[in-house]
């Protein structure tokens, strides 16, 4: 099956009810993805699908065919993960990728109000969140600065 | 688990003709943005089986207006149906109601026609669906039909649908009147209960409660009541004998109850 992924167009031989997850780590080497609750709450498995976030444990890979993934490895948003491990926004790191993909998907001018609406599928057991939203704000500045 | 869904096949059509051919001819189970689906075989519980997926399926998408009525394809995501200017100028309760299902992740797979068909009675667009008195189109390889929201549910998880068919799309009548929707307690905290009313304020109000029944509940007689002039603590007497909630993993009967009549009273005052 064909699918572009981060960028690059790649053929991906897996069974299409396999979990788009397990198929990106087990069969495409992308283990950045994390698998948290595998039941779609929890977000740290989130990954972009034709620029929309989803939360690739509750995705068929057959439903992946000729899709634009983009995942952790392929986003480019350097300032947004230097920020996460400056502000410690993360600590165990299982909900980072995650976050970092919602995060990715913020303009510019994000209030704070319009981050944690956009976390809201994006659950952390560590931190508490003020961290977090604190790195994304801080990697926000940066970029429009 | 992994073994199971590597067992799992798909059929892609990209027709609706297709589709329903499919359908007719071998048993198919429909899946959308699976959302529900997927957490059941995560979880084991639900079978290895054949998928029809109909996320291909352009006439199941998009929203438009149509003489009277705003018509929502089964297949639309939340995302789409929160930021639609449609939905927000004639049936804004259904936006709200669509901006608080889950997170974003969910909001861009999640679809309307899911959501009635998954038959939970905790679904959030459908109290807003009884409301608004909405109609479903039902296509199968032979027939066309329209079945009216509030006679689709005849048990719990239980519908009309039949095997060979599909849910097509969603028909919102105007309504003149100011709408209320109201969700209480949320998805993440599992902890919390979660109630769901909408109701629309004419002449003859419009009350529909989630999760304090085996299916969405329009009440019909509270209605009549506050129509015919009744206190609203009369009313939510009447209330209190139209529900059947239940004591579950997400909070008890007692709970329920005392939240369902706290609704009425806010929206009354509204
Ligand atoms: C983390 C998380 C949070 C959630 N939060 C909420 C919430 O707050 N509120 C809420 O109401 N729900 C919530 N849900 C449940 C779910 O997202 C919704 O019910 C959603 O609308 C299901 O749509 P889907 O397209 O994903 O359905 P699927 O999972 O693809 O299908 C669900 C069922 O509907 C059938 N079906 C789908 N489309 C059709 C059709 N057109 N015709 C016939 N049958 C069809 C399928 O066969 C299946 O039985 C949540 C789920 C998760 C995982
Ligand atoms: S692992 Fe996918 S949402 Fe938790
Ligand atoms: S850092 Fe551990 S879950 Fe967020």
């Amino acid at each position: 099956m064909r699918l572009t992924l981060n960028g690059a167009v790649t053929d991906v031989e897996a069974a299409p009810g396999r979990r788009l997850l397990d198929v990106l780590r087990e069969e495409c080497g992308l283990t950045g993805t994390k698998e948290g609750c595998g039941e779609g709450e929890c977000g740290a498995c989130t990954v972009l699908m034709n620029g929309q976030l989803v939360v690739s444990c509750l995705v068929p890979f057959a439903q992946a065919e000729g899709a634009e993934i983009r995942t952790i490895e392929g986003v480019g948003d350097h300032a947004l993960q230097q920020h996460f491990m400056s502000e410690a926004g993360a600590q165990c790191g299982i909900c980072t990728p995650g976050m970092v993909m919602t995060a990715s998907t913020l303009s510019r001018d994000a209030t704070l109000e319009d981050i944690r609406i956009a976390l809201a599928g994006n659950l952390c057991r560590c931190t508490g969140y003020e961290a977090i939203y604190r790195a994304i704000q801080r990697a926000r500045a940066a970029t429009s600065a | 688990m992994k073994s199971a869904l590597s067992q799992l096949s798909f059929a892609r059509p990209r027709t609706l003709e297709e589709a329903l051919t499919l359908l007719r001819d071998e048993p198919l189970v429909p899946i959308a943005g699976a959302t529900d689906l997927y957490v059941g075989l995560n979880f084991g519980t639900l079978k290895a089986q054949r998928f029809l997926d109909i996320t291909r399926l352009e006439e199941l998408r998009g929203i438009s207006v149509t003489g009277d009525r705003l018509v929502i394809g089964a297949g639309t995501t939340y995302t789409t149906i929160m930021h639609s200017a449609s939905v927000r100028a004639h049936w804004p309760i259904l936006a709200d109601a669509a901006s608080q299902v889950g997170g974003v992740q969910i909001q861009n797979r999640g679809t309307l026609g899911g959501n009635v068909a998954n038959a939970s009675p905790a679904g959030d667009t459908l109290p807003v669906l009884a409301v608004a008195d909405a109609i479903l189109q039902l296509r199968s390889a032979q027939s066309q039909r329209a079945v009216p929201f509030n006679s689709f549910y005849t048990g719990y998880r239980q519908t009309v649908l039949r095997p060979d068919e599909l849910i097509v799309s969603i028909e919102l009548p105007m309504v003149e009147g100011k709408q209320w929707f109201r969700k209480v307690g949320t998805r993440a905290a599992q902890a919390i209960s979660k109630l769901v009313m909408a109701a629309v304020r004419t002449e003859a109000p419009r009350i529909a409660l989630g999760s304090v029944a085996p299916t969405p509940l329009r009440l019909r007689r509270t209605e009549a009541a506050l129509a015919g002039g009744s206190s609203i603590e009369d009313a939510i007497g009447v209330l209190q004998t139209e529900i059947t909630p239940i004591d579950d993993l997400r909070s008890s009967e007692a709970y329920r109850r005392a939240v369902a009549g706290n609704l009425l009273r806010r929206f009354w005052a509204s």
